[in-house]
């Protein structure tokens, strides 16, 4: 078995006196393909703004490589390999496609390691995605799934270890599904550990090797896709939104 | 081919250079009294567009950091005569302070909360130089040029050093702009979360920006005690300021170094021109009547209008 690349112990998020998150847990390991479900509301997209830093935790901690990267700066945390989209696409609208890859090469990937060509990783990322003939649009000029697609090449291009992908999938047909699927297998295969947060639970089940399942703040349920779906409250959970 | 560098360097010489050429034309002193006004909107429209356009947050308090330039310089006029370049450092540096202080400001406020915060620091800091005796408090300070200016009269002297100013500025403007600041900066003023998200260290960028805004503007205010030789709160902390800091860059196009100074000559000289022609209470009118115009027909200023003429 493969060693734990995140870990996130005892996770608790409060908005005023609303818990949006209690004593959360879970571990993901390094290669894995992880997804976190849930109905709306359940905490997912707040638990993954604590993961990245966007909100700080009220309680618990965060680990990375081992590292407690619990009060680490968002932007710090995108520099060591964790790196997510938006439910929500937010490009950088006064760019173009190929310039909102620039921020991450230059902040992040860069940062890191040697810096390298831009141009030609940002034209590699841009084929491998799809969007090359798009590369000097503006986002506004962008379909609703080129959007999303633009949302995973900038996270690509800030060269995740852990890519936390927010939804990605949410309005699409089932044909995109299946292109960004495709896209987030051939990630993996890479070696980027993947953790998928979805509401459908079709392409979910398809794409994890292991789920959990939030409601209402709290984890109900861990296991195999299959696991889950035999879970009665998983269901429960979902039956009764 | 020279570097690019040396090349802007050879630029801002050749301008510094032709600025003394019309010093020392000895026209009209009209014109390098109107000049310098001139060129001082071209350093504080500067100032202001590194903070309100390149990093999007929009500062309604310019006379806060202009008069805090003046008044460093007052107060270093009355306790040691310090000479020009002392002040203008001084009072560059003190602004600078500011700067950085609201530059923690925008840790919990955005948007048009940020601006009216930045409004209210320029209503406090002008109560309390109203207090302060020593600086003249509310009834104004005369101030006495020092005698002999290294060249030309004293207002041709101050010109010169406006266009080095406004030199300075541009290039500094400029640097960023091209420079993974102004990148950094783009992407925060784009979307702040997604920039964070990338690796982007938005706070620090926004403490650069709101620190080198704040030090220019101090710069453009610092030689103002000489200029007018009488300083009181109403005119160093004017509303003018505040709104032709936004005006100008917006006039000429905010998401570049042109665009300020475009908008300051232009409409700097449009108010200096009405000034004498019709009223000095006109300056606000057409700022206002322009900025409309252009919010409404041209949002991305002059320079925008260029871009769509051209077909881009
Ligand atoms: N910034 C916030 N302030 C207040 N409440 C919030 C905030 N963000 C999320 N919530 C609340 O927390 C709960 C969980 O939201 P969220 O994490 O977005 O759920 P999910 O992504 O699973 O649909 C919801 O009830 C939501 O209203
Ligand atoms: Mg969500």
């Amino acid at each position: 078995m493969a060693g734990t690349l995140l870990e996130v112990d005892g996770l608790t998020k409060r908005f005023g006196g609303f818990t949006a998150l209690h004593r959360v847990s879970l571990s993901v390991r390094a290669g894995e393909r992880f997804g976190l479900i849930g109905p709306n509301g359940s905490g997912k997209t707040t638990l993954i703004n604590c993961v990245s830093g966007a909100l700080a935790a009220d309680g618990g901690r965060i680990l990375f490589e081992g590292r407690d990267i619990t009060t680490l700066a968002a932007h710090r945390r995108t520099r060591l390999g964790i790196v997510r989209s938006f439910q929500i696409p937010k490009p950088f609208t006064s760019m173009t496609v190929r310039e909102n890859l620039g921020i991450p090469l230059e902040y992040a990937a860069h940062a890191r390691s040697q810096a390298g060509d831009a141009d030609a990783e940002a034209a590699e990322i841009l084929r491998t995605i799809g969007l090359e003939a798009k590369a000097h649009l503006r986002p506004a000029e962008l379909t609703q799934i080129e959007m999303r697609k633009l949302e995973l090449a900038r996270a690509m291009a800030a060269r995740p270890t852990l890519l936390i992908s927010d939804e990605a999938m949410a309005g699409l047909s089932s044909v995109e599904v299946d292109d960004i699927l495709a896209l987030l297998f051939r990630l993996n295969e890479q070696g980027i550990t993947i953790v998928m947060i979805e509401h459908i639970m079709r392409a979910v089940m398809r794409f994890s090797e292991r789920v959990v399942v939030l409601d209402a703040g709290e984890r109900i349920a861990e296991g195999t896709p299959a696991e889950i779906v035999r879970n009665p409250a998983v269901e429960k959970a979902y039956l009764g939104e | 081919m020279m570097a690019r560098p040396a090349r802007a360097l050879l630029v801002g010489l050749a301008v510094v250079g032709a600025g003394i050429v019309v010093a020392a034309l000895r026209v009209n002193q009209y014109v390098y009294f109107a000049g310098y006004v001139v060129l001082q909107y071209v350093v504080i429209a500067t100032a202001w567009n590194i903070l309100g356009g390149y990093a999007g947050y929009v500062n309604f308090g310019t006379p806060a950091f202009f008069a805090l330039g003046a008044y460093t310089a007052v107060f270093l006029i009355q306790s040691t005569r310090a000479p020009l370049p002392v002040l203008i450092l001084a009072g560059g540096l003190v602004s600078a302070l500011l700067g950085l202080g609201i530059g923690y400001l925008t840790l919990r406020l955005r948007g048009v909360f940020f601006s009216i915060a930045t409004l209210a620091l320029s209503i406090v800091l002008q109560t309390m130089i109203i207090n302060w005796e020593y600086v003249g408090g509310s009834r104004g300070l005369s101030v006495i040029r020092p005698s002999g200016p290294p060249f030309g009269s004293y207002v041709t002297f101050l010109f010169t050093v406006m266009v080095l100013l406004s030199v300075v500025a541009v290039t500094v403007a400029r640097f960023i702009e091209r420079s993974w600041i102004g990148r950094g900066l783009a992407a925060l003023r784009d979307n702040e979360e997604a920039a964070e998200c990338m690796g982007v260290p938005t706070l620090r960028l926004k403490l650069f920006a709101t620190t080198v805004s704040g030090f220019l503007l101090g710069v453009a205010g610092a030689p103002f005690p000489y200029y007018v030789t009488f300083v009181e709160p109403n005119s160093a902390f004017n509303l003018d300021y505040a709104v032709n800091a936004l005006a100008m860059p917006m006039i000429g196009g905010t998401t570049s170094w042109v665009g300020p100074v475009i908008g300051a000559v232009l409409l700097g000289t449009a108010q200096q021109l009405a000034t004498v022609t019709i009223s000095s209470e006109m300056n606000l009118f057409i700022v206002g009547v322009v900025l409309v115009a252009f919010v409404v027909l041209a949002p991305e200023g002059i320079l925008g209008l260029v871009r769509r003429l051209r077909g881009r």
